[in-house]
């Protein structure tokens, strides 16, 4: 069914659609939207608990999802700066709580619009991190992050931008209750894994220096697998809900990353978020072509898609790289251009500048992205887009 | 004949010999019974009952951190409720939507000490109360945060020396503790209780009292810390007594907003000096005239409790 409806909308009826059984969520613009529409659900499906702060709104899925049943719950900005300790937590005890992060500015100055800066910031929580491009994506993606975190037992945050994409009204295709279904059959973790006194369990217990490091190192392994998972279960919903590439353009489309554009490229837009509508409007599939623009997708932010953009680059050999920060690590660089720095380092001969733009929800115009083109060779490495 | 230990908090933890904290846990899981969750803030009793791969613990127990035990506890509760919708037929499901208390039978408890009670997660703990959750929280009261090393807490009293409260005049604490119980009864918890571990049989009692409550319910145990409270292991159940004979740490309870019932101190009501004595948290205050004036104003203090609680 076509609906034409606000992004917040559109992810409140997926979340319904994949049958949590335990919501939990305290009020941020920009994402509140989506737990007003779901706490005006019919209850019987679901427990909609009041939390007096995400501090608590975390720790209840938290233990709902230690319980053993599938939870939601929905924040932004402050709220997830302020769930922070809860989600190393929910990571370490490896549950696979779902939550939607509405993209904002951080404070100070305190700023309600999008940017990317809150999810950045806590890239290093143990959570799985995948961006929506779209209101379509950002439905998609939550079906899919269910499927997911449940498969490897690890959290997953889709992060969608704050307006861009929970306020505007995008037509989608709401997908069918009984394919969700079967996509992901009822939630049943394994006998010992969660609070149940037929079979007590003690979690989250104390380890000293000689039982801790292997923990987190499998954390980490699990996380680097996650790739694998993430890439099996794209291809089997696109399979399963008929789902067609939109852009004629597009070469590479694995979960992790996607590609829109012609081979050997004068230059190379890489980004996350709803910003790459913007520069696929600017240079639309035949200014892509006529002009030798490619746009890439990072979809992916942890587990983060290295040998996937190596790949991308010996394969599709870009010249020239532009790196779209909406985040900023102070006092270094755009969080996404030193991770692509990072996987590049020593192995592709590529030009990689950073351009950080959209911060607080400063509009990012077609003017802005053309102007990184013409201008692409004279810019220096690093330079905010004001 | 070997002995076959089936407490549901079982020995071989790391409690110091003497701990009042796990004394009292161990009363009061094994009240509750095996159908129990439990939700464990950090702290001693975490620290010493779980060191990976082991656990002390018979019953469904998860640790998450020092402030949150409180909405992890809820977190639970909402679970075992969704799961129960399940299983209900129609008639039961319209029942238990117009019924404030969902029947589960599960018990779960939030097993917290007072740093993490009346301080770090009061917001959390208020929350709780506020949603009206079917959930006994029961505060191990050792008066400061001990499992770092005996600092001031919100439960500290008065004249009491923290490492963090005493350094600028040897007189201790300047604080009032705070007043729990009556914070509680003001958030209309359905029950509440104070005891000590002086009386282990009054714990067990309150704790099954509890569970015939709905709605929120909170216990606090004065519990004595060997190292923090600085006396010798085999004073625990005598300082617990004395803490509550003197009228220092008024043993209560209140019922749907009302003080129900007291345990009457003795007639010879032992004076504050005797239960300050044996600790060396105290020891600082008979050591100087300020001093002295300060065990004075304890003295006050408990002379207060007896009167306001009707105590004799």
């Amino acid at each position: 069914m076509i609906k034409f409806q606000e992004g917040s909308e559109t992810i409140a009826e997926t979340i319904r659609l994949c049958r949590p059984k335990v919501i939990a969520a305290y009020p941020i613009t920009p994402q509140t939207h989506i737990v007003e529409s779901l706490a005006r659900s019919n209850t019987k499906d679901f427990e909609y608990i009041l939390a007096e702060s995400e501090m608590s709104a975390a720790s209840i899925v938290l233990g709902a999802s230690a319980t053993g049943v599938r939870t939601y719950t929905a924040t932004s900005s402050q709220g997830l700066l302020l769930m922070t300790e809860v989600l190393f937590d929910i990571a370490g005890l490896r549950l696979p709580v779902v939550m939607t992060c509405a993209n904002r500015a951080v404070s100070a100055p305190i700023n309600i619009w999008n940017d990317e800066q809150d999810i950045m910031t806590i890239r290093d929580a143990g959570w799985i991190i995948l961006f929506a491009e779209s209101n379509q994506q950002a439905a998609d993606l939550h079906i899919q992050a269910y499927k997911i975190a449940e498969k490897i037992s690890l959290p997953v945050a889709v992060c969608v931008d704050g307006f861009a994409l929970t306020h505007t009204f995008e037509a989608v295709e709401l997908r069918d209750q009984k394919m969700i279904d079967k996509f992901l059959p009822k939630y049943q973790p394994k006998k010992e894994s969660f609070l149940d006194p037929e079979n007590p369990v003690t979690l989250g217990g104390l380890c000293t220096p000689a039982t801790y490091m292997p923990i987190r190192k499998n954390m980490h392994q699990d996380l680097l697998t996650s790739k694998k998972i993430i890439k099996e279960t794209f291809l089997k919903f696109n399979n399963l809900f008929s789902v067609k590439k939109i852009f004629g353009d597009c070469k590479i489309s694995d979960g992790l990353i996607e590609y829109s554009g012609p081979n050997n490229p004068e230059l190379v837009f890489i980004a996350s978020g709803s910003v790459l509508g913007t520069i696929k409007s600017t240079y639309d599939y035949n200014l892509r072509q006529k002009n030798k623009i490619g746009v890439l997708n990072i979809k992916s932010l942890r587990p983060f898609p290295d040998k996937e953009i190596i790949n991308f680059i010996s394969k599709i050999k870009p010249k020239n790289i532009a790196v779209i920060d909406r985040s900023i690590s102070l006092g270094q660089t755009g969080i996404l251009f030193s991770e692509i720095k990072t996987a590049c380092y020593g192995k592709a001969g590529v030009k990689i500048k950073n351009f950080i733009m959209g911060l607080g929800g400063k509009n990012i115009t077609p003017k802005d992205i053309q102007n990184i083109v013409i201008n692409f060779k004279s810019k220096s490495e690093f330079q905010f887009v004001l | 004949m070997q002995y076959k230990n089936t407490h549901l908090l079982s020995p071989g933890h790391r409690g110091c010999a003497g701990c009042g904290q796990l004394l009292a846990a161990r009363h009061v899981v094994d009240a509750l019974g095996k159908n129990t969750i439990v939700a464990c803030a950090t702290g001693c009793l975490e620290v010493t009952t779980t060191p990976y791969p082991e656990s002390a613990w018979r019953v469904p127990w998860i640790h998450s951190l020092f402030e949150n035990a409180p909405a992890v506890a809820t977190g639970i509760l909402s679970a075992l409720k969704a799961k129960g919708v399940a299983n209900f037929s129609s008639r039961q499901l319209e029942r238990r939507l117009k019924s404030a208390t969902p029947p589960v039978n599960t018990n779960v408890a939030v097993f917290a000490g007072d740093g993490s009670t009346f301080d770090i997660g009061f917001g959390a703990l208020s929350g709780l109360w506020t949603r009206r959750d079917n959930i006994l929280y029961v505060c191990f009261d050792n008066e400061a945060y001990m499992n770092t090393g005996n600092q001031y807490s919100g439960a500290t009293p008065y004249g009491s020396a923290t490492e963090t409260s005493s350094a600028n005049d040897s007189l201790g604490n300047d604080f009032f503790k705070k007043n729990m119980p009556k914070i509680a009864a003001a958030h209309n918890v359905s029950y509440i209780a104070t005891s000590t571990i002086g009386y282990p049989e009054d714990i067990v009692a309150k704790v099954k009292k509890s569970l015939t409550f709905c709605g929120p319910r909170y216990i606090q145990i004065l519990v004595g810390c060997v190292p923090g409270w600085g006396y010798n292991p085999e004073l625990t159940i005598e300082l617990g007594r004395l803490a509550h004979q003197s009228g220092h740490y008024p043993v209560l309870e209140i019922e749907n907003g009302k003080l129900s019932k007291v345990m009457k101190v003795p007639a010879k009501r032992p004076q504050v000096e005797e239960y300050l004595k044996p600790q060396k948290r105290f020891s600082h205050l008979f050591k100087t005239d300020c001093g002295k004036e300060k065990i004075k104003q304890m003295q006050c203090l408990a002379d207060q409790n007896v009167e306001r609680y009707g105590l004799v």
